[in-house]
Parts: C-alpha cells; sequence; structure tokens
C-alpha cells in the first residue's frame, strides 16, 4: 500500500527543508525525505558563512547581489541563527592593487555596502591581523548556523502540515510512462519521539511532483530516475579553532585560492577550505595537507593560528553544477549559481525537478523559485511569504532579552542559551529543577538538552547539533557520559550506552585531524577518563563473558580472621565499630 | 648561592613523589621541582597495577606481569620492584587505603556504571566493592550531572554484579548553585553546615541522610558520589553511616577528583615527613649537561633562570595530558632533556580510526635500560645520572590495561631507589 502526497521533496538539507516550508506555507500537501538527519549532507558541513557577496563581486555579479539581498532578508527572519560580525577582505603586499579596486567596484554595482579601510584601522578591528595588512574593505558579511537555520525550516514546514521523514532512504524512483510517479523508501532506526517505522521496512510514496533537493548526490538520485544529473561534488576542509582569534570575517583579498577565508562561529573560529573535484560524495580521502594548508596559509594572515589549537577538522562536498558541454576544468572556477532542471522540458521525463548548484545563504531565494516552479506543475495558486514570514523562535525579539534574573542562570550562559533557543527560551529554561551545565565548554543546560532531547531521542548528534554541546575544546571528553546519561530512564541502559558511544566515536572522527599539541594532550586526557577512569572501554555490560566475581577482592577480611593471618590490624578498628550501630 | 641537592626530581606527579620519597630514604638530600598543579586532580583516587592484560580481565595481576612484553616498564623494573612501590605506597596511605590483604585486584564500580579492576581502593570506596554480594543503593544529586546513579545502577545490574542494585536522585539539601562544584558540597559537609530544608534548618550530613532515609528500602549499603568531604571525611561517612543504619561508601569520580587530591595530600605530608624540599611554579626550562652527566637544570622564574644543582636527576614529568611529552605537527617531543620518543613520522599514523583503539600516542614516551635510564635513537644512554619514571615512560597504554599508578609506583620507586644509592657511593 502506497501514502500519498501532492508533492515530494528529496534531502533534508537547507535547500530541502526551505521547499518543504515554502510549499507547506501555500498549503501543498508536502513530504520531505532525509536518508539521514537534517543536515546530514552538505548542509551540516559547512564554514557557516553568511555571504555579503562581497566573495563574488568581481568573478560572479549575479550571484553577489543575490547573495547580499538574501542576506538582509535572514537577518529578519532567521535572526536567531545570525550573528552579524561583519567582515573584512584584507589585502596583504603580496596581494594585486587591480583586483582590491575591482572588488570595491563589484561590491558597489551589486549593492554590497562596502568600506575601504587602512591597515591600521583594520588591526584595531581584528588585533591579531598580520602587522602587514595594507587596506581592507569592510563588509556586511556574518556567521549562520545552518543546523538551527535548517531544524527552523523543518519545524515550521511541520507546523503547517507537512510530512518530515528522516533516516529514510530513497531506494528507487518510481517511473511510469515517461512520469515519475513517487519513490520508494527505506526506513531506518530512526530515534526519539518521532514516530519511525520500523528499521528496515520499506515504503511507496506516490507523488503529483518530485523535487531532487539531493546537492551532490543529485547525480545517483537521477540515476534511479535513468536521467543524468551532471553534478561535480568538490570537497573541502574546514579546520576548527579553539577559540575566535578573530570576531569577524576575515578573507584574503585576492583572486581566488585556496585556505582564504576565517569564519567566527559561536566559541571558535573555521578556517576554509579547499575545493577539490571527487569522484563519489561518500567517499572520498580527508588528507592532512589539507589542514596543513590552512593552518600555514591562514597564518600569513592571522599569525596567531601558526600557533593557536586546532580542535578538529570535517570535510563537506560542494554540490556544484555546470551545464553540460562547458567543460570547466578547475572546480574553483565552476559558477556557485543554481540551476533548476526541469526533467520534463530537458529528458521528457514528467513529474520530477532537480536543484543543484546554490549555496547556503541564497537557500531560500533557491526554495522560492522551485516552489514557483513545482507550484505552476501542480496548478496550485498563492504567493511565497517565505521572505516575510519569521522562522520560529525568531518571531519574538522581547526574548532575546537578558534572561539571567528571571532563570536564575549566570549571564554568558543566560544570553548564549536565549540566543540559541530565540523566542522558544522562555518555555524551555523556566524548570523549578535546578538547572546545571552539562557542557561546560559550550554552556548548555540540562533544560536545554532535555528539550533537544524531547525532539532528537537517542540521536546524541542530532542534540548536539541543535545544542552545541560537546562541540568545544574537551570534544565530548568531559560531557559525552552526562549527556548521554539525560536519556536514561526513558531509555534503558543498554540504548543509552549505545548512544554514547555514537556520540564518543563521532566527536572521534573529527579530532583525528587534530591530533597535536594541546588537541594530543586533551585526547590523551579524555582517553584516560572514559578508559581508566570510567573503565568504558571495557563495559562489562556490552561483553558476551560474564565476570566471575568471586575471583577478586571482595574486601578485607573480617577483624577475627585478620587477627589469624589478616596483615594490618589496624585497618579494620572503624569498620568493627559501625557493625555494633546496626546489627541487621 | 647555588641551590646544592643530592638528587633533583623534576615533576611532582605520583611518581615523582614516590621517588623523591624513595631517595630520601636512602639518606640523599632530595629537591622535587613541580611545575603545575599534578594530574592526580584528574585521577580517580584508585591504584591500579594492571587491570587488563591481552584484553582478558586480570584477577591476580602478579601472576600476569610476567607474560608482558619486554618493552613494558614493569619488565624494566622487575616484579619485586612494583611490589617494592606497593609496600611504599600503604606505607604513605595507612589507613586511608585498602587492598593489601590480598594480590588479588578488586572490582569497583565507576561513576560511569561498569566495574574497575584495581589493586587499592580508597577506604571510602572500600564498602563497595562489587564483589560482595549485598543489596546495593546507589544516591546521585540532581545538580550533579557527571553520577546518574539510576543509570549507573542499571548499568551493574547489567554487568551481573552480586546482589541487588538501585539508583535514585535526589536533591542535595540546603540552597546551593546548581553549578556548585563538588569541592562545594564537600566543604559544606566537612563542615556540617546548617542548611535550610522545606521545614526548617538542620546540619546538613543530618538533612542528607534524611533525604536518602526514604528510599532506603533493604539496602545493606548506601554508595554517593565522592563527594563525602574533604579534611573530614571519616566524620562524614560515619555521620551518615549511623543515621542511615548502613555502610556508606564513594564511587569515584572525575575531575576535580577529591580522591586523587585526596591521595595528593598524603604523599605530601609524607614528603615533608621525609625531608624533601619542594619547590613548585616554575617550570624546568633548561639543563646543563657535561662528560654525559646532567650538571643542572633551570626553571624559569618570570624569565630569570634558576639553576637546581644534583648528582643525580629523576624525569617524571608524565605523559601527554601532563606535557611531559608534547608534540606539534611534525614531531612528538621530551621537552626538557630532549629525550629520544619513537614515534612514526606521519602524525596520521599516530593513531587509530575508533575511539577506543589501539592508539599509538597512547603508548609515545621515552625508552629506558634495566636501570631506567632514557635511550637515545641508538639505543645509546642518554645521560649517566638521568632516570625517569611514570607517565613519561613509554611503550604501554595505562588507560587500555589498567596501570598507570602502579607504573608509577613501580618505577617512581626504582628510580628513587636508585637515584639515593648512587648518591652513597
Amino acid at each position: 500500500m502506497a501514502t500519498e502526497t501532492e508533492a515530494l521533496v528529496i534531502g533534508g538539507g537547507s535547500t530541502g527543508c526551505g521547499i518543504a516550508r515554502d510549499l507547506a506555507l501555500r498549503g501543498v500537501d508536502t513530504t520531505l525525505v532525509e536518508r539521514g538527519n537534517l543536515t546530514h549532507g552538505t548542509t551540516g558541513r559547512m564554514h557557516g558563512l553568511l555571504h555579503s557577496g562581497g566573495r563574488y563581486a568581481v568573478s560572479d555579479q549575479e550571484s553577489a547581489a543575490e547573495c547580499i539581498a538574501e542576506s538582509r532578508v535572514l537577518r529578519e527572519i532567521a535572526s536567531h541563527c545570525v550573528e552579524m560580525t561583519g567582515g573584512l577582505f584584507v589585502q596583504l603586499p603580496a596581494d594585486d592593487d587591480e583586483y582590491f579596486e575591482e572588488k570595491l567596484a563589484g561590491c558597489r554595482d551589486c549593492d554590497i555596502p562596502a568600506e575601504v579601510i587602512s591597515g591600521e584601522e583594520a588591526r584595531e578591528i581584528e588585533p591579531y591581523l598580520t602587522r602587514d595588512v595594507e587596506r581592507a574593505i569592510r563588509v556586511p558579511d556574518g556567521a549562520i548556523d545552518p543546523f538551527r537555520l535548517c531544524v527552523a525550516n523543518a519545524a515550521d514546514a511541520e507546523e503547517h502540515g507537512a510530512r518530515i521523514e528522516t533516516h529514510a532512504e530513497v531506494t528507487d524512483v518510481l517511473v511510469e510512462d515517461d512520469q515519475v510517479k513517487g519513490v520508494e523508501i527505506r526506513h531506518e532506526s530512526g530515534p526519539g519521539k518521532r514516530s519511525h517505522h520500523e528499521p528496515g521496512t520499506t515504503e511507496r510514496i506516490e507523488a503529483d511532483h518530485v523535487v531532487n533537493a539531493t546537492g551532490a548526490w543529485a547525480g545517483e538520485l537521477g540515476a534511479m530516475a535513468g536521467v543524468d544529473v551532471e553534478v561535480r561534488p568538490s570537497k573541502g576542509v574546514m579546520t576548527v579553532m579553539n577559540t575566535r582569534q578573530v570576531d569577524t570575517v576575515v578573507n584574503r583579498c585576492r583572486p581566488k585560492g585556496d585556505a582564504d577565508i576565517i569564519v567566527p562561529h559561536e566559541t571558535a573560529c573555521i578556517l576554509g577550505t579547499t575545493d577539490v573535484e571527487v569522484e563519489d560524495p561518500d567517499d572520498y580521502p580527508e588528507e592532512q595537507w589539507e589542514v596543513d594548508m590552512m593552518i600555514d596559509t591562514l597564518s600569513e594572515l592571522v599569525p596567531i593560528l601558526g600557533e593557536a589549537r586546532t580542535i578538529r577538522s570535517f570535510w563537506g562536498v560542494r554540490p556544484l553544477y555546470e551545464p553540460p558541454d562547458t567543460g570547466t576544468t578547475d572546480p574553483t572556477d565552476i559558477t556557485r549559481q543554481f540551476f533548476l532542471l526541469d526533467h520534463a522540458d530537458r529528458d521528457s521525463l514528467a513529474g520530477m525537478t532537480s536543484i543543484v548548484g546554490g549555496k547556503l545563504t541564497t537557500y531560500r531565494l533557491m526554495a522560492e523559485q522551485i516552489t514557483d516552479h513545482v507550484c505552476e506543475k501542480l496548478g496550485v495558486e498563492g504567493s511565497c511569504r517565505t521572505a516575510e514570514q519569521p522562522l520560529p523562535g525568531s518571531e519574538d525579539f522581547s526574548v532575546l532579552r537578558d534572561y539571567m534574573e528571571e532563570f536564575g542562570l549566570r549571564s554568558p550562559i543566560g544570553r548564549r542559551s536565549t540566543e540559541r533557543l530565540g523566542s522558544k527560551a522562555d518555555e524551555v529554561l523556566k524548570t523549578d529543577d535546578p538547572n546545571p551545565v552539562v557542557c561546560t565548554c559550550e554552556a548548555v543546560t540540562r533544560a536545554e538538552l532535555d528539550h533537544a532531547i524531547a525532539d532528537a531521542g537517542t540521536d546524541l548528534n542530532a542534540t548536539r547539533i541543535r545544542t552545541r554541546a560537546s562541540m568545544g575544546n574537551c570534544q565530548g571528553g568531559f560531557c559525552a557520559h552526562r549527556i548521554a546519561a539525560l536519556l536514561h530512564p526513558e531509555y534503558d541502559e543498554a540504548t543509552t550506552r549505545t548512544a554514547l558511544d555514537e556520540l564518543y566515536e563521532e566527536r572521534w572522527k573529527g579530532q583525528r585531524h587534530a591530533l597535536w599539541g594541546e588537541q594530543l594532550s586533551q585526547a590523551m586526557l579524555n582517553h584516560a577518563l572514559h578508559a581508566t577512569t570510567m573503565n568504558r572501554d571495557r563495559y562489562p555490560a556490552a561483553s558476551d563473558d560474564g565476570i566471575e566475581y568471586d575471583r577478586f577482592d571482595a574486601g578485607p577480611p573480617t577483624p577475627e580472621a585478620a587477627a589469624d593471618g589478616g596483615r594490618r590490624d589496624d585497618a579494620h578498628e572503624r569498620a568493627d565499630s559501625r557493625e555494633d550501630d546496626h546489627g541487621d | 648561592m647555588a641551590i646544592e641537592d643530592d638528587v633533583c626530581v623534576i615533576g611532582g606527579g605520583l611518581a615523582g613523589m614516590t621517588a623523591a620519597l624513595r631517595a630520601a630514604r636512602e639518606g640523599a638530600r632530595v629537591r622535587l621541582l613541580s611545575h603545575k598543579k599534578s594530574t592526580l586532580r584528574h585521577a580517580s583516587g584508585l591504584v591500579d597495577i594492571l587491570g587488563y592484560d591481552d584484553d582478558e580481565l586480570v584477577a591476580n595481576p602478579f601472576d600476569a606481569l610476567a607474560s608482558l612484553p619486554e618493552s613494558h616498564p614493569y619488565r624494566r623494573v622487575g616484579g619485586d620492584a612494583v611490589r617494592a612501590g606497593l609496600s611504599l605506597f600503604d606505607d604513605v596511605t595507612g589507613d586511608a587505603y585498602r587492598g593489601n590483604h590480598t594480590d588479588a585486584n578488586a572490582l569497583v564500580a565507576t561513576h560511569g556504571g561498569t566495574v574497575k579492576p584495581t589493586a587499592r581502593y580508597p577506604t571510602r570506596v572500600a564498602p563497595g566493592l562489587a564483589s560482595q554480594d549485598r543489596k546495593t543503593l546507589l544516591v546521585g544529586f540532581d545538580s550533579l550531572t557527571a553520577f546518574d546513579a539510576p543509570l549507573a545502577a542499571d548499568h551493574l545490574a547489567a554487568a551481573g554484579v552480586p546482589g541487588t542494585t538501585r539508583g535514585v536522585t535526589v536533591g542535595f539539601p540546603g540552597d546551593f548553585r546548581a553549578d556548585s562544584r563538588v569541592t562545594r558540597f564537600a566543604r559544606a559537609l566537612d563542615d556540617d553546615e546548617t542548611v535550610e530544608i522545606a521545614n526548617g534548618s538542620m546540619p546538613v550530613r543530618r538533612a542528607l541522610a534524611r533525604a536518602v532515609e526514604s528510599h532506603l528500602g533493604g539496602a545493606e549499603r548506601v554508595g554517593f558520589p565522592a563527594v563525602l568531604g574533604e579534611e573530614e571525611s571519616g566524620a562524614v561517612r560515619e555521620a551518615l553511616e549511623s543515621s542511615l543504619g548502613v555502610d556508606v561508601f564513594e564511587v569515584p569520580m572525575g575531575p576535580p577528583s577529591l580522591l586523587g587530591l585526596g591521595l595528593e595530600a598524603l604523599f605530601q605530608e609524607a614528603l615533608d615527613e621525609a625531608g624533601v624540599r619542594r619547590t613548585t611554579g616554575n617550570p624546568v626550562v633548561e639543563f646543563d649537561a657535561s662528560d654525559e652527566r646532567i650538571r643542572s637544570v633551570s626553571t624559569d622564574r618570570n624569565g630569570r633562570p634558576t639553576p637546581f644543582h644534583a648528582d643525580e636527576f629523576v624525569l617524571a614529568t608524565g605523559g601527554l595530558v601532563g606535557k611531559g611529552i608534547d608534540s606539534d605537527r611534525e614531531e612528538v617531543v621530551e621537552p626538557v632533556f630532549d629525550c629520544y620518543v619513537p614515534h612514526p613520522d606521519d602524525r596520521y599514523e599516530w593513531f587509530a580510526d575508533e575511539a577506543f583503539g589501539d592508539h599509538p600516542f597512547a603508548r609515545f614516551g621515552v625508552t629506558v635500560d634495566d636501570d631506567l635510564r632514557p635511550l637515545d635513537a641508538d639505543g645509546r644512554t642518554e645521560y649517566d645520572n638521568l632516570r625517569a619514571a611514570g607517565g613519561v615512560l613509554g611503550g604501554v597504554d595505562f588507560a587500555a590495561e589498567k596501570s598507570g599508578s602502579g607504573i608509577s609506583l613501580a618505577t617512581g620507586h626504582a628510580a628513587g631507589r636508585a637515584a639515593g644509592a648512587a648518591t652513597n657511593q
């Protein structure tokens, strides 16, 4: 038996969630399926730059103009996901004057506020910039939290009637008579209170129109429908620093190149990036030279990065696309524009549209254009409201006040919790129980984690993404077990144990690219705390062999026995007197 | 005037303190240099000799010593040195520790809900041993998130521990901040502070017993996280035991660990009694050597070097955690004397892919001869009068095999004895 929907969106990244929200707001019956959790693909693996458009002001002015317009929109509708840090394009002595002037003119052409400041002024804003700075262009770059953004879009879609199905991988696209009829999905064990289907079961979803919003994976999905989607996945590394060495987005002002941007993000900085085409977006090498290049090249711009502590690195794949026969060889030259592929026109296959290319900053605009297109196909009237309608959590600006006194939290925590939670802060943090900080690196309280777990269930990585818990210096060493304990008693000990192992392994994966100096020291400390103090590497409950408890010391012998040959009588005096107190 | 001693020990952790104490007992004039707080505040306070050998749980560590690989620090010093180190430990800790009545390991419940094999355990922990077939109640505090008692109890039950184990979470009585550190609870219990509770006020020990009382059921012993006092822990436990009418024990915790700090305090007391001169707060940054002997080391005091001369030196600066072994993107080094630390050139070969994999980094450290003298890359002694002890030694993943304290005691003892004896010659 099949389930039915009007529109089926495949892919739970920013684009897919944006489309689902837009469709739902226009009254279309919508289902979104995602093979992992939300943000599982590229959205959860980017540097979190809210583009002013400055980066594209020379090479791609259409993208640049879209970026500044959408940046303005997101500051309105998603204020709780955005930090307007400002940005600098910094010129060093080796960098070309002519390019600097082109960049400035380009920004102005695209309506991007841009101001030239001296090297001295730039160093007043960012004291760790190298002394060599010649001058800089100041632009309204910012940092955006892609996780919160994605979740907010999906939540709003759900509130407007959409079905959001995560951990549901498309195994087949159903095609009949040159018409896409829907998909078959396989459910995997989904965490939490969301109602998930039995793992391993399949479901047919019939849809009037299917949107392939799978980004770097669009080629694979297209192949299931028998069409070519020439997506060219390109990997890039992001290296996470332990603190905010800069508070402003710092770009190197030169034509193109790897390792030319530093984005402050919450309590950290992210260095980016490389741009290397890969065959398979699920399997590509994560290489040491990429991490070394981030540190070596960007320390030309901010010398302290050469000495600073790196806490982990991660990689993402860009969903680059160019029309067939363009033939660009260097992935950095491929346009960052997005493309709507109407397979009816293109491949004579009705009922499916693919969206490829593009970038997070313009996700809403892309979603709007796709939704216009889908609505036209479906014959649905109704205009887009996503540019005006705030996302959940963002609507009530008064909640961004300082909640310190009301919740009895110390100020940095109160402020940061309310920033993370937006207008939900009141509901989440108002608790009669003590609300201790569970993750001290990121100052995440138990109430906030409980709230996230209510949505994400046993998937602690999803809880991590919602709250940032375990994402600081210790990478879960001090807090992973505390976070996992919050699953109990709702979930049993075995489930809790598995969830902890998953979180701890995930944290380990990224640290492997930062294992020297301070972070190697931290890794050894984490190893000692988890393996020695807790003995978590040898959970007896996880092993098949039972322990023969009677082969082990059960305590010093009783005083009588000690008199018969125990080595130390004095040890038992207290045990002795105690027995008189209670004779049970 | 120059500072001159017979033996100079660098590093104030368990290995360094043991070496200093042992050398002093040889009659040597001993200096102990330590830079920062020791890593004992991270340590559980349990003293492990060997918990696992080739992934097998070890019931009697002394039986397993001989089968360890040749490169293992225990093989360097031999089984007698392990016993001698433990004996010194027993002497220092006296009534504060248990476990010397047997060679067998004890299994102690951890705050993560597993059981851990260990050779010596604080008296505060003793009534909680997992091998005792007793009805157990674990008590956690709702603001102390590192110990979830009901979860730990379920883990232990799943591990098949004898007897029954239940867990309950209560509020720590009184109006403490949600983020109070464990030392705040400990101090309140030390001083038996008066706290406000629902209907009036009472001393906190009594209030805590009252909060637990109704959960007792038929429990024969009650376990708390290890926060039951710093200075007055014996009195705190006795008060709780007499109010509750059952045995009370503590579950070792992570940092800041009161049990680890308590162990450090016992050793420091012994050091003072033995006349060891302790100089703390400044790192050793350089040394002077001639004729293959270290002549002096210098600490950096606000940019001014202070030299310490001695006949014999012991390097006990710890491993990666304590920065006795350090690294950058290119290499792994021993930063004080630049002793040779074997490691792969490619830093991507320093780790295993799984979090609890067989990590090469966990084995980083200096290599030594049978007299614990560090060796260079060609297997030659680095300096005639330099010995190494504790975490700075390589070739062992102490976390995986649960042997950290034992190695510190055994090698600290051996290095201290040899250094002390050398100065007598």
